[in-house]
Formats: structure tokens, sequence, C-alpha cells
């Protein structure tokens, strides 16, 4: 991108949620009147000083932001190129960034009156956080999650019921992560006059993409600030992992005008791209309209969505952000992909040389950041997005191991 | 005139309503779909919505989705539910028959092509869930240049001046959505979809169908009394649920409720 004709990053979406061809409110005519209402509702808090000052109490206070800016020295060392700092997402309250998000979806549904509360969740790391402030609020929340993933995240679940919500288990499609969001909208369509839907990552209808983006912008808002002080300086590349691209969104966003930075956004290539066997939409789809927006998508040539595949439940979803779509096709974002082995590797590497062990989903960055790292100069700095923490995925990793816990 | 028109027209000048069957195209196996279009015209259909099979029908409840299921089992996506109406047309030029479905499917064929292949295999008009009009305007000039009727959704939550907007857009009828829900839903209350349709013909000329919650011929004359189209679909998708593998008793019990609601709507 050329300096000379910059993009204005803070006029995307537009009035009517579009990010260019991207965005918009693709939903059946019932929602219509509650997302114009989410969407005024917004608009007015958005710039309500009193808001903001609840949103960061709360984030300073319940969530335990900032979240710091750690270098990983010992990771570095190993990689041998450029320096590796980790956002420490998975430090936060409920074990990963999207709380930051439910916090606020949650202060909206306190404005809003509504006494109830659905999700959709995939790995359940989203589940968690909103059964978390639901509980916090006194809301009634139901969390609806495929299946298949009640299967492999049984200890999410597990927790989503401690904190008082009911686990709706989906079986219908693929029984993951795009049904789950499926059946949230049935619930929605029906119980509209008494429930907030908290949409997990920035896709959807308008305004969800957008709002999702202001509250997790705090990462990339942070993280600016810390390498600024730790450094005295901008990184020179972030990493960080897409599914629907909420944690990503959050990091890059608040970078987006530093035309230096490089950003990487890694999809999930679960056993190859080339073998289909994936959930990489912006590395192999094309656009299409998929729950409330156009955005790119893994269908087949009739338009039906396929079945993706990753070993991480957080990034298995045939579609993504509109945002990102629009940030691959302006060029400003390079979207790539990390395989199944690729990210167990790093889950692997980094919980040894660091004692930290991340989310199976945040591997994915881990794996992508240290090959990126290891082709720069040990003066450059990189920052991974730790989007969550491990323990979730610890079932997973035992049973790839063939040890049963 | 469109065809469409045309059978309100008839249907007004006759004092009837319309009784609009929807069964998803493919269900259980592609070659249900021809002769349960032709049963239906048989008894007393007078329009036909034809819903296109796609693998995440948010809008819809539990029983179209396993139609779709298993339609899509069946590999029936858009070009073959365009090849059926092209063998309709073959026996039928006067029965409308409209498409119901998700945008992907339209999109990913493209939407010029889309319009052409519709209109030229007989289709009447288009009904896409999840095609606000506020979205619609890259598709709606295709559909218009190929004399394809837009079908727009109204619910209990649109207000009127939503209405007027959508109305400007639509042709052929409107499609009010009895109540908040997906397809399958229970009970509807007639008496509040007859003080919102009162509403909604003070900003539209439009033949208006009602549907969601209709169940028998009880509920099918009592909605019949109030808008110019009854529209059903759970009900009759379920029987073919109810004898899996068994085509000829389904169309069977499909035909004898189309028959049991024609006859409570004529009465």
């Amino acid at each position: 991108m050329s300096d000379s004709n910059p993009i204005d990053f803070s006029a995307v979406p537009d009035q009517r949620g579009h990010f260019g061809p991207y965005g918009g409110r693709f939903v059946s005519e019932t929602l219509m009147d509650a997302l114009e209402e989410l969407e005024s509702l917004y608009n007015r808090l958005s710039v309500d000083p009193d808001f903001q000052a609840e949103f960061d109490r709360d984030l300073a206070h319940y969530v335990g932001r900032p979240s710091p800016l750690y270098l990983a020295e010992r990771l570095t060392a190993k990689v041998g190129g450029a320096q590796i700092y980790l956002k420490r997402e998975d430090l936060n309250h409920t074990g990963a960034h999207k709380v930051n998000n439910t916090i606020g979806q949650a202060l909206l549904a306190k404005h809003m009156g509504k006494p109830r509360v659905i999700a959709e969740t995939g790995a359940g790391q989203h589940g968690v956080a909103t059964a978390t402030v639901a509980a916090r609020l006194g809301l009634k929340c139901q969390v609806y999650m495929g299946a298949e993933d009640v299967q492999r995240q049984s200890l999410n679940v597990y927790r989503m019921k401690l904190l008082g919500a009911e686990v709706i288990p989906v079986t219908s499609g693929s029984k993951t992560l795009k049904d789950a969001m499926n059946e949230a909208m049935r619930d929605w369509v029906t119980n509209v006059d008494d429930t907030f839907y908290i949409i997990g990552t920035v896709a959807g209808p308008h305004p969800y993409p957008k709002l999702v983006r202001d509250f997790q912008c705090v990462i990339g808002r942070e993280a600016r600030q810390q390498c600024l002080d730790q450094t005295g300086e901008l990184p020179d590349a972030l990493v960080a992992c897409v599914g629907g691209g909420s944690n990503a969104i959050g990091l890059f966003h608040p970078f987006l005008e530093d035309s230096a930075v490089q950003m990487y956004g890694v999809e999930a290539g679960g056993r190859g791209i080339e073998t289909g066997q994936h959930a990489a939409p912006l590395c192999a789809g094309l656009p299409g309209v998929l729950h409330g927006n156009r955005t790119y998508l893994m269908s087949d040539d009739a338009g039906q969505i396929v079945e993706t595949h990753s070993v991480s439940a957080g990034l298995d979803y045939p579609g993504v952000g509109p945002e990102h779509s629009w940030l691959k096709d302006i060029g400003r974002v390079n979207y790539v992909s990390i395989t199944d082995d690729e990210a167990l590797a790093a889950f692997r590497e980094l919980t040894r040389i660091e004692g930290i062990m991340p989310a199976l989903e945040s591997s994915h960055a881990v794996a992508y950041g240290m090959k990126l790292a290891a082709t720069m100069r040990q003066d450059q700095r990189i920052v991974i997005n730790l989007s969550g923490r491990g323990d979730k995925d610890i079932h997973t990793v035992a049973g790839i191991d063939g040890i049963s816990i | 005139m469109s065809r469409i028109q045309q059978c309100f027209e008839n249907l007004r000048s006759e004092g009837r309503k319309a009784l609009i069957p929807y069964v998803t195209a493919g269900d259980p196996d592609p070659s249900m779909t021809l002769p349960l279009m032709h049963a239906l015209v048989e008894a007393g259909a007078n329009i036909i919505e034809l819903g296109i099979p796609f693998s995440d029908p948010m809008a819809d409840g539990p029983v179209i989705q396993q139609a779709m299921e298993r339609a899509l089992l069946h590999g029936v996506s858009l070009r073959q539910v365009l090849e059926m109406v092209r063998s309709f047309r073959e026996q039928n030029q006067t029965t409308p028959v409209v498409l119901m479905g998700y945008l992907n499917p339209m999109e990913r064929m493209g939407y010029e092509t889309f319009a052409r292949e519709a209109a030229e295999a007989g289709v009447d008009g288009v009904l896409t869930v999840d095609l606000p009009p506020e979205e619609a305007d890259d598709v709606i000039g295709f559909f218009k240049q190929y004399e394809l009727d837009c079908i727009f959704l109204m619910s209990p939550t649109t207000t009127l001046n939503r209405a007027r907007r959508i109305c400007e857009q639509a042709s052929g009828y409107v499609y009010y959505v009895s109540l908040k829900g997906v397809t399958g839903s229970s009970a509807l209350n007639v008496t509040d979809v007859a003080t919102k349709l009162e509403g909604l013909r003070t900003v539209t000329d439009l033949p208006i169908g009602v549907g969601f919650g209709i169940r028998d011929g009880e509920s099918a004359a009592a909605v019949g009394k109030v808008a110019d189209g009854v529209v059903v679909g759970s009900v009759l998708v379920n029987k073919i649920a109810t004898y899996a593998n068994q085509p000829q008793q389904a169309r069977d019990a499909i035909v004898a409720t189309i028959r049991d609601m024609r006859q409570a709507m004529d009465r």
C-alpha cells in the first residue's frame, strides 16, 4: 500500500455494515427490527463516556487487564530470528480473549433490559465467557454447542454448567460451530423479545462484526502501547490465529494505519490445504453469504457449505469475519495456514520451553510466528497473540498421545 | 401480467383464496418431486413453493432442516431444482412456481445466470429467506430483467415504515410470517394476524400470503378469511418424514391434507 493514498480504516464498515463488498445484514425479516434496535443503541453507547468507563472498569477489575506483553526469550533463542513477544490473552479471567467481548455485549444486554442471553460456541471458550458474565449479571443463559464439540471439549461444557448455563448440544449438519450458530439464530428469531444474542466473533449480521471488533480492540491498543513502552518502537509484525477472527481483528485493528507493521492471520490448515480437510476460507475459499454476512466461505460448486476440519474446535468454522475478507482483498493483512500437526508441535514447544500452555487455536499463531521469526533479523520484533490457554485442550492432546485421563 | 398476478386475479374473481403448499425439492429423493407437484395441483393447490435444499437453513425448524438433509444426500441443489421446474412446465403452463431458499447457492451460480436460467425453466418468483430488501439492490435488477417476481417476507416485528420499503421492491405477493420463530413453529393467533394485515393493506395492494403455524383445514380456512393466500409447509414435509421410503403413502397423505384445506377454505 502506498502512503500517498492511505485507506481510511475508521470509515469501515459503512453505515450499512459493509466492509467493501463484505459484511452487511443477510437475515430473515423477523430479526431486522432487533438488529436495527441494537445498532442504534450501540451507536449511542459507543460514544457515551459513562458506558466506556463502565466497560473499562470491568476489563480492569473483573477481567484483570491489561494483559502482559511478554518477551519469550527462550523461544526467541531457540528460533534464532526476530524477538518473539506474546500478548498474554490467556491470562484473562476465563482464560481467553473471548471475555473482552462478552463483557461488552452483556453490558448492552443490560442496557436493553433483556433477561436472557444465548450464545454459540465451538471450543467452549466463548460459551464459558458468556456463562461467566451471565452469572455475574444474573441473566438466564443458554449456550448452543455442536454435539461433536461437546464431546471434545467436555471440560468447558462442565464449566458452563457449573456457571449456571444450560448447554444445548446441536446434532444437525456437521455438529460443529456453524451448526451451533444456525441453532442460536433459530432461538433468537423465536425469542427475540426477551433475548440478547451474544455472538462470539467478528461475524454475523451488522452491527455484530463492528461491535465485537470494537470490544476486542483493547488487545491491540494495549499491545501497541506496551511495545512502545518496552522497546521504544512498534513491532515489525503481528501474528494471530483466525477462525471467525475476533482475536486477530482485536490485535490488528489499532495497527492498521501503521503501514510498516506487517500482519499475518493464521487459518487452520487441518490435514493440509491440498486435502480439502481444513478450515481456511481466506486461503482456499470464495466469497458467499452465510450467517448474516457476505464473506469468504468454504462451499462447493452448488453453494452448499462444506464440512471443515481442524484439530482445534475454535477454528473449525467455514466462514470468517467480513473485515478479514476485506483486509485480504486490499492486501493489508496476509492470510496463511498452519496444519494440525504444526499446531500440535507448537503447543508442545511453547509448553516445554516457556512454561506456557497455549490453546490449540493460539498454537496455530505460535507455529506460524516461529516460522516467520526464523526468516527475520534478530533486531526485529513480532507480537503473537496468545489468545487463550490450553487447559481445555489437554484431553485432545492426551487422546492424540494415546493416553486417556 | 405475470403468472402469479394472473393466478390471484382469477381467484379474486371467483371469491377464493390461494392455497400455496411448500415442499422441499428432492425430498426424500429426486423422483418424488415432479409427481408430487402435479398431485398438489390436482388436489387444489394454486401456487407451488419449491424449497431449494441448503446445508445451513437458519430460518427453518427441524422438519424442513431434515428434509433438506435428505435431499442433499441425493445431491439435489439449485441446478437440479431448475430441472424439476422445467419438467413440471412440460405438462403445466398455468400454475405458478416460486423458488424458496437461501442466498448462497444463487450467489454461487451468479445472479444473472440464476435469473436467466430460472426464467427459462419456468420459475415465476423467488423468495430468498436471507435477503432483506436493504441488501437486494444487486439481485433485484436481474430478477426484474428476467420477469421473476421478488417475494419478500414480512413478520410481526416489521414496522409499517419497513413494510412500505419492502413493498416498493416486492412483486407478485408478499409473504407474511404469522409468528416469531422458525418454520414448523406451533399455533398461530389469527386475530393478531388479522390486525397486522389490516395495517399492511394500508401500504400495499399486493396480495398477502400468510404462512407459519398452519396445520389443518380449520387453521387454513381461518387464515384464508383474512389473507389472500395460505402457505403450508412443515405439516406436508412431515408426511414425507413419517412415510420414509413409502413415496406413494407420503404423496397420498399430502394430497389428503391439501384437499382438506382446499375444501375448508372454499366452504
